[in-house]
């Protein structure tokens, strides 16, 4: 056939030879290939026993980050809940009260700060969004639950470790 | 809406079982059917009559949703209509913002996108394969498959973050640069999948049982595939040269070299054999682009907020199942007035009836696998 543009590459059938065409042959071919995989390398990942490491871009859960000194970052500007395009992110904003400068870096914070992690679509929008670095995706992934109220992380579910006080927790959710 | 009990109780033509006709429903749960579509078959007994698709029992109204969404966030909702192709779906939606931007994005940027782009397709095509395999009788090539994209998703992981939503394509090109392991990995991912691909088709294409299956069910004649609007292998395995990379070719799909195939074969087995061709010509696709990754930016600037001017935009890319298109009518806002998708897998359904109208209950599901239905692209 000739195209009109030639474009396209045109690909043909071939007719079968007798030895494709003997259904005993093309049956054994098979065996010898399932078989064969047995002496192979196994792909599969013996999984809670066995953990992938990720990417340092991999979208999982997110974290509120704190500072060196211990202090949170968010001052609830609310980028991350404009940019969010699930609508999963809810906040209140406080202002810092004389005596809380160890606890926040800047005059406003986030009094209350939730993620419902059921409309979170994982997209890194927030964390794109956030102009303090307050925000990002950890490497976890799995949240199990019984119920749907506890998807709902706030601030004592979100927050990192404080490293002053919790070193360990602070650089395990580091990851590092 | 339909209920499965109205359906069967009121169908049309009431004569149906007098005429010894049975109509039976398969789906919307059925474990052939790919996902939650609705199969009412109208059986002469084993012959088929009639097949009536019905959607809805997946409709998320994302194109509404759209409406409420900014440029930069609606993106992100194609990732789940055609799950397998989402990166393919992300790329259509960011060119048709930068067509309506006017943004020239940086030579690094259309580089990435198409690599990308072509794993994603030999990823949906990987796992197209396995499943047809696993519904007409074949366990064993659904591991296989399964095996080799597995080392695609690591990539993706790696790269963009995410597995199967991979929300990779912002306006003016990619969100974060490259992972260094990036260039290697999918060296070694085209070395092994090159052996592999032979092993496919050892174990499935040449099989005389598998061919006996798929040759001479499922015919669909050229003219009826440009009538049902089909596109992507479905169309090419009928004869039909609608391969958009070439027709209208997007970012640097001009300076690539690469095969169009079809094959007029209207069969099931063609839009098989399409696929398999295709794989090799993605594989080809990355080959030639891996090494030459130019250097410099991967995004171009933007403006925060992105407002597009008044005016319609139209733009198409090919994903893994034909063509598909976004239609912005923009009224110069920050959100669209209206979007429409034109998914492929919706018109390449409506010739299932066609293709499937006199071959046995038996073959349906092979006919269907050969189209390569994901069912949140047809309703979405």
């Amino acid at each position: 056939m000739q195209t009109l543009t030639n474009r396209a590459k045109l690909v043909e059938r071939k007719p079968l030879s007798f030895i494709e065409r003997v259904y005993l042959w093309n049956i054994l071919k098979g065996l010898i290939i399932t078989f064969s995989h047995i002496f192979k390398k196994k792909p599969t990942i013996q999984y809670p026993e066995v953990k992938r490491t990720f990417s340092p871009v991999f979208r999982g859960l997110h974290v509120l980050n704190r500072d060196e000194e211990g202090r949170e970052r968010c001052t609830a500007c609310g980028l991350c809940a404009v940019a969010c395009p699930a609508e999963a992110i809810t906040m209140e904003a406080a202002e810092r009260l004389p005596g809380e400068e160890h606890l926040y870096r800047e005059e406003k914070y986030a009094a209350r700060y939730e993620i419902n992690m059921l409309r979170c679509i994982f997209c890194g929008l927030c964390e794109e969004a956030c102009p303090k670095d307050a925000v990002y995706l950890s490497e976890t992934f799995a949240g199990a639950n019984f119920n749907r109220e506890s998807f709902v992380y706030g601030k004592e579910n979100l927050l990192i470790p404080n490293p002053k006080t919790d070193p360990e927790g602070y650089a395990k959710a580091k990851g590092n | 809406m339909y209920r499965t009990t109205d359906i069967l109780t009121n169908t049309p033509n009431a004569s149906l079982s007098e005429a010894g006709y049975m109509v039976i429903n398969v789906g919307p749960q059925h474990p052939a059917t790919h996902g939650v579509l609705h199969l009412v078959i109208t059986l002469s007994g084993e012959t088929i009559i009639n097949v009536e698709p019905h959607l809805g029992y997946i409709h998320r109204s994302i194109e509404k949703m759209c409406e409420s969404l900014t440029y930069r966030q609606f993106i992100y909702t194609t990732s789940r209509m055609d799950y397998l192709s989402s990166h393919i779906n992300n790329h259509c939606c960011a060119l048709s913002v930068e067509k309506g931007l006017q943004i020239e994005i940086p030579d690094r940027a259309k580089y990435i996108r198409i690599i990308l782009d072509e794993l994603t397709r030999l990823a949906s095509h990987q796992l197209w394969w396995g499943a047809m395999a696993m519904d007409i009788g074949a366990i064993t090539p659904f591991f296989y498959a399964f095996r080799e994209r597995e080392m695609i998703n690591d990539i993706m992981e790696e790269t963009c973050g995410a597995r199967l939503t991979m929300n990779y394509m912002v306006p003016g090109g990619v969100m974060f640069d490259l992972h260094p392991n990036f260039q290697k990995k999918v060296k070694e991912f085209i070395a092994f999948f090159k052996s592999k691909i032979n092993e496919y088709d050892e174990i499935l294409t040449g099989n005389i049982i598998f061919q006996n299956r798929m040759k001479g069910v499922g015919i669909i004649s050229k003219e009826d595939a440009i009538s049902y609007g089909c596109t992507g292998p479905t169309a090419r395995g009928s004869g039909v040269s609608c391969d958009v990379r070439k027709l209208y070719p997007y970012e640097i799909y001009n300076r690539i070299e690469f095969d169009e195939i079809i094959n007029n074969g209207c069969d099931s087995f063609a839009r098989y054999e399409v696929r398999m061709q295709e794989m090799k010509q993605s594989l080809k696709i990355i080959e030639q682009l891996i090494d030459n990754i130019p250097e410099g930016d991967f995004q171009a600037k933007t403006k925060t907020v992105l407002k597009l001017p008044k005016g319609e935009f139209y733009t198409r890319v090919e994903t893994a199942r034909g063509e598909f298109g976004v239609y912005i009518v923009s009224e110069g806002g920050t959100t669209p007035y209206r979007i429409k998708f034109r998914s492929p897998g919706f018109s390449n359904l409506s010739a299932l009836n066609h293709m499937a109208k006199g071959n046995k209950i038996g073959d349906l599901v092979a006919i269907m696998g050969s189209i390569d239905l994901v069912i949140p692209d047809i309703d979405r």
